[in-house]
């Protein structure tokens, strides 16, 4: 790693400067630091993307997220069910979701074209989001504001998210695999199971501040 | 109320009256709940811990490479906070610099004036309970409500926080259903009648209670996990989604930092998101992590996320420690909190045994360096502990949490006479505590290793070890005691 050049100096008389001169004296004799080595593993998980969807199925259960797996052609029914399963009656809709995964459900829309307000979201039951990618090692699934994701608001106020990850082309195996594809110019919200907690006797407790439940459906072969 | 101080020269503030470690120590071992609790909630943890890290085969390495970054962004620290000022403020954000806990308690204040409200909601961060920020907008007229589960019932219960990742670990569930039934109708939204004991319903509580003040906060304070000096990305790693809530529905985000959190490429993350989750919940990862980069959210499509985004970077101490040569490794720290959980000492102790915001082994080496070691509790610190070794074995980025305790010794011990009085009180009750027969002469040991870690040391600098007889002891006889006793 090389570090940045040194910028120009600024007023010494300034908090900033001071801070920034006291930091320059307390390294001045310190001996470089070594490069980090980096020999870590880019994946602790199998190269099949088969084996990699497995995977993340397994550790989004571990930490009870429901996991789902369909066709395209079976995602409307599938959503719809699930909605009607947790007696959904109002779904926040992000801009851009495809129009048909909610082209079997009963309950009401609301769009976010004319952005939900904060309340009008507390008064929504569910969502249903895609995401940006998905990480096996980890169960993670993580929304980056893309198309058919919308704000990080419409994913954290109602009570359930269903959020439909495809299965192999969005899932990576790692962390290290994540990291690249990721634009950190984006919000981005990682999410591993339902909201937690583990302040009581450190006893994990699911369900406190985000959605308590999160539906995950693995969205496999044909995608239409 | 949270008994503390911020002295006038506006360095962290230590708890009013704190006795030093060995008073408080003993205190706490007679509280037998707390002992319990805290007994029953590490070797929970500590277990799992194990596991999570068991199932990474190169753990080793990333152990050693999140060691080296953290390193080299120590060596070169004026540059990356430079880069990373420049990358906020191109992204949106405003930067501000705070030598010490007043000027950043000031900066906090002023900034919430601005926006003309009077109550803010936080999202737990140990630099804000550090600078004790709560207090200083109290004094200002303006309320801040913890939004973290455990942080909650602290601040409910008058209380203090008593470990990093659990600040409420010292209460056992009848404690907090009390704290909840009694106290919470005073903030805002009083707990459901017939409130029962069992964590769910506790959780669900403090849903209720704190979404009215999700909803309505305009301002909300967090602090970070990390900073991508590159990219000017903000993290903060969380469990309960309170995280997100503060972090995405408020107009305005101030974040305080201290200025060691900063990492200098995106790619750095790949080392800390896989041993930050393992090492503190035992977690393959944690329920959420946000990032975010100034306010570009907010500008790309229209209401996501805070369209005003402060990053206050906070010094408080830290560039003294960073100029000692062998103490600044702790400014590696992540604040995973594995070493509290592994530690004798303060599973006996207690977090609030050792004065300050930080407990545990990580406190021991950290306060007397940030807060330096004129008080008797500060001084007292380096001796709350057995050189066990446990906390630097279970650490992610390797601190050798014994070497800097031995290094802070000697420097209590040139103080001379008070050095000398209270390094006997701690050492006495470090075995005490310990409460078996091989342990105070662990302690004892504790002076052959300082001269096996210096060994060029010329006669009578290193005062707690030149003036001492050494027994003959049996090879490491707190080491088996531990290992037996460590499950
Ligand atoms: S010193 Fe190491 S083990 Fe302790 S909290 Fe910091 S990073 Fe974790």
């Amino acid at each position: 790693m090389t570090p940045p050049e040194p910028r120009a100096c600024h007023t010494p008389q300034s908090s900033r400067g001071r801070i920034l001169a006291r930091v320059r004296a307390a390294v001045a004799g310190a001996p470089e630091a070594p490069e980090p080595a980096r020999d870590h593993l880019a994946s602790h998980a199998p190269g099949d993307p088969a084996d990699l969807a497995d995977l993340l199925h397994a550790n989004l259960a571990d930490y009870r997220a429901v996991v789902h797996r369909t066709d395209g052609p079976g995602l409307p029914a599938l959503i719809a069910r699930l909605l009607a399963d947790h007696g959904a009656r109002s779904v926040a809709v992000p801009d851009g979701l495809p129009d048909h995964w909610l082209g079997d459900a009963d309950a009401e829309r609301r769009t976010d074209e004319e952005p939900l307000t904060t309340r009008r979201l507390d008064e929504t039951d569910a969502v249903v989001t895609g995401c940006a990618l998905a990480i096996a090692e980890t169960g993670t699934i993580v929304l980056d504001g893309g198309p058919g994701q919308g704000r990080r608001a419409l994913s954290l106020i109602p009570d359930l998210h269903i959020c439909v990850v495809r299965a192999p082309g969005q899932i990576v195996a790692s962390v290290p695999q994540a990291l690249p594809l990721l634009d950190p110019a984006r919000p981005l919200t990682w999410i591993s199971g339902p909201s937690a907690t583990s302040d009581i006797e450190l006893d994990r407790v699911e369900g406190v501040h985000g959605p308590r439940r999160l539906e995950a459906v693995l969205l496999t072969g044909a995608q239409r | 109320m949270r008994r503390s101080t911020t002295p006038a020269h506006g360095a962290a503030p230590v708890h009013l009256g704190m006795p030093s470690f060995p008073r408080a120590a003993a205190e706490a071992v007679h509280d037998r709940t707390l002992r319990a609790n805290l007994r029953h909630a590490t070797h929970t943890i500590r277990e799992k811990r194990a596991g999570a890290v068991a199932e990474l085969d190169d753990w080793d390495r990333l152990r050693e490479a999140g060691k080296r970054i953290k390193d080299h962004t120590l060596r070169h620290l004026d540059r990356y906070l430079e880069q990373l000022e420049e990358a906020v403020t191109g992204a949106g954000g405003a930067v501000h610099w705070a030598e010490d806990a007043a000027e950043a308690n000031r900066i906090v204040t002023a900034l919430v004036k601005q926006t003309g409200e009077r109550e803010v909601v936080k999202v737990k961060s140990m630099a804000t309970q550090e600078i004790g920020l709560n207090e200083a907008l109290r004094a200002e007229g303006i309320a801040a409500y913890e939004t973290d589960l455990a942080e909650l019932i602290v601040q409910l219960g008058d209380d203090r926080p008593s470990h990093i990742l659990v600040p409420a670990i010292h209460r056992n569930r009848g404690e907090i259903r009390d704290i909840f039934a009694d106290r919470m109708g005073r903030w805002g939204r009083p707990a459901p009648e017939g409130l029962g004991d069992d964590p769910r319903e506790l959780a669900e509580a403090a849903r209720l209670h704190l979404r009215e003040k999700f909803l309505r906060a305009r301002v909300a304070v967090s602090g970070a996990n990390f900073m991508v000096a590159e990219t000017g990305t903000l993290v903060v790693v969380e469990s309960e989604g309170n995280g997100r809530m503060c972090l995405t529905l408020p107009e305005t985000l101030i974040s305080v930092v201290g200025i060691e959190k900063t990492v200098p490429t995106w790619r750095d993350l790949e080392v800390f998101l896989q041993t930050l989750p393992r090492s503190s919940t035992a977690e393959r990862m944690n329920p959420y992590t946000s990032m975010w980069t100034g306010t570009a959210a907010a500008r790309a499509r229209d209401g996501d996320g805070p369209r005003t985004f402060h990053l206050v970077l906070l010094d408080n101490g830290r560039t003294g420690v960073l100029a000692d040569d062998v103490g600044r490794q702790a400014l590696r720290c992540i604040r995973c909190s594995a070493c509290l959980n592994v530690c004798p000492v303060y599973e006996r102790a207690g977090g609030h045994a050792y004065g300050s915001v930080y407990p545990g082994p990580i406190g021991a080496i950290l306060s007397p360096q940030l807060r330096g070691i004129g008080s008797d509790i500060d001084a007292s610190l380096p001796y709350a502990s057995s050189l066990c070794g446990a906390c630097f074995e279970v650490c992610p980025v390797a601190i050798d949490i014994p070497e800097v305790l031995v290094h802070l010794r000697e420097r209590v011990a040139d103080r001379g006479g008070a050095g000398r009085r209270l390094e006997k009180a701690a050492v006495k009750a470090a075995g005490w505590l310990l409460d078996h027969p091989g342990a105070l002469a662990a302690v004892e040991r504790t002076a052959s290793r300082t001269r096996a870690l210096l060994p060029n040391r010329p006669p009578g600098a290193g005062a707690w070890t030149a003036e001492r007889e050494l027994p003959e002891l049996p090879p490491e006889p707190f080491r088996d005691w531990w290992r037996k006793n460590r499950t």
